[in-house]
């Protein structure tokens, strides 16, 4: 009976859940879904070839972050500063909206989004990534496929991105000064160093007043309009409400809180699953 | 065609001037300019909708941003995303089902706060054309500096580049409350807190200047 609700009539099938302060997935307004991360290295998981890499659930969401680095000239207005260059796909497999071909307007709005995350976090300074000031630069590819899409890929990308970054090393490079001649050594590595962690958290709004943390597809579907918050633990460092319903004051002080509280807890797991392959992010309430 | 030009200047904002109308084909065009920054709107619709995007019990909002030279790239999508879902809450859309209200947008100058310009564009292209919408919308860009100053009107010169952080609020016209934000570089929650207050009472003033616009368009002269 539930599932014919469910299909037949969306709204009022959450109006019931959400008058009783749950969703029908068991979870809470503020509650995350379970979220497992895998950290590769070098010689773990992941993906073994790339410098950095991370692949996170999120729910049924799954996106995998690859970190390649290459190397290049800078540009001459910016000498010691190397490049970072994120891109979302959004590909064909992980949902039946998204076609085969040129990205879709939803990845390239995602891959601004993204790029401003750490333009904005400043996470990665982007002069660590100098080789040889307006000789050599490396220039980092952080690509974030979408696998599976049910909802909120904008949080499981952040995450899956900051989770890449803190665990990439890049092979030392010298360069001979004479003769321009690159030297690698794959012996020796250095960790990059993350200068803070941003972590994001996305609240959508329901029927103007209800605001729902990380919601699944079909809870973005319903919304009236999203609120994305990036925190680094201390400030905020993006801030993003395209449209939609208007919100209070008191309501976006929620969204911002729920996002330090998100903040705590993806720290937590970061820095565990560097120790473990696999970590998991799950509070007893939840049983899917 | 009916050309207006109304310029005002307040203490708060930089100096804001519009003109409605000034394109013929268009159902409704404005040109806004605030400070060094200005925008040109052009609104149609609601017409025909292609057949990929019609939605079966609203309007279609399409938003199209063209930047002042080149093709279009991925901020000018970012922009054109949040100015569509803006405005898919702005307008009537149910009073037009399976039809588009298209909105374009061309950058002219961008001297700082261009999402902000484009907004009010926008909003009054929409005005002039006459589009049923729930209420009004104005965008106001807050500065915040080193110090923690807020600022609304950018001194000199290139906001982004000088501030340690910016953010770009919409109201609506209804009871003022918060319809869209954007940022860039970090704050904290203080500062935001203080730039929303401060650009509230800023919209106002965007609200007030829309309404003699309108006011001046439609009043004859004998």
């Amino acid at each position: 009976m539930a599932d014919e609700v469910r299909t037949a009539q969306p709204k009022e099938f959450y109006r019931k859940y959400l008058e009783q302060g749950v969703r029908p997935d068991n979870r809470e307004l503020g509650e995350f879904r379970p979220t497992v991360l895998d950290i590769g290295s070098k010689n773990g998981s992941c993906i073994s070839t790339a410098e950095g890499s991370a692949l996170i659930r999120l729910g049924n969401t799954i996106v995998i972050c690859g970190i390649k680095g290459e190397l290049a000239e800078p540009k001459t207005e910016t000498p010691t500063e190397g490049y970072l260059v994120p891109n979302v796909e959004l590909s064909a497999v992980c949902s039946p909206q998204f076609r085969p071909g040129p990205p879709s307007e939803q990845a390239q709005v995602l891959s601004q989004f993204v790029a401003n995350v750490l333009k904005n976090s400043q996470c990665v300074e982007l002069e660590d990534l100098c080789i040889a000031p307006g000789k050599m630069v490396w220039v980092l590819y952080a690509d974030l496929i979408c696998l599976d899409y049910d909802g909120n890929v904008a949080d499981a990308c952040v995450l899956a991105l900051t989770a890449a970054l803190s665990n990439t090393s890049l092979p030392v490079v010298r360069v001979d000064e004479e003769t321009g001649k690159t030297e690698t050594d794959f012996k020796e590595e250095k960790k990059i160093q993350l200068t803070c962690t941003p972590i994001s958290a996305t609240s959508a709004i329901f029927e103007d007043n209800v605001l729902l943390v990380d919601p699944t597809r079909q809870e973005e579907e319903l919304s009236t309009g999203l609120v994305t918050v990036v925190t680094d633990g201390k400030n905020i460092c993006s801030l993003e409400k395209p449209g939609g319903s208007p919100l209070k004051d008191q309501q976006m002080r929620l969204c911002i809180e729920r996002a330090f509280q998100r903040h705590t807890e993806a720290c937590n797991l970061i820095t565990q699953s560097q120790g473990s392959t696999l970590s998991t992010l799950t509070s007893p309430l939840v049983d899917r | 065609m009916e050309v207006m030009e109304t310029s005002t200047n307040s203490p708060c904002l930089a100096a804001l001037t519009c003109v409605l109308g000034d394109l013929s084909q268009a159902d409704g065009s404005a040109s806004f300019t605030h400070g060094n920054t200005s925008v040109l709107a052009a609104t149609y619709g609601p017409c025909e909708v292609r057949m990929s995007k019609e939605i079966l019990d609203q309007a279609t909002v399409e938003v199209v941003c063209k930047p002042r030279v080149g093709l279009p790239n991925c901020a000018d999508k970012y922009r054109e995303r949040h100015i569509r879902d803006l405005f898919q809450a702005t307008i009537l859309v149910n009073l037009h089902p399976r039809s588009s209200v298209m909105i374009v947008l061309q950058e002219r100058q961008d001297d700082g706060g261009l999402l902000a310009t484009s907004i009010n564009a926008a909003c009054l292209a929409l005005l002039d054309a006459g589009v049923s919408m729930k209420f009004l919308v104005a965008a106001v860009t807050a500065l915040i500096d080193k110090d923690g100053n807020i600022n609304l009107v950018p001194e000199e010169k290139p906001s982004d580049v000088e501030a340690s952080a910016s953010l770009t609020i919409v109201f609506n016209e209804k009871d003022l409350q918060v319809m869209g934000v954007t940022s860039s570089g970090k704050f904290s929650q203080e500062q935001y807190d203080r730039s929303v207050s401060l650009c509230r009472k800023a919209t106002e003033h965007v609200f007030k200047f829309y309404r003699e616009s309108m006011e001046r368009k439609l009043s004859k002269s004998v």
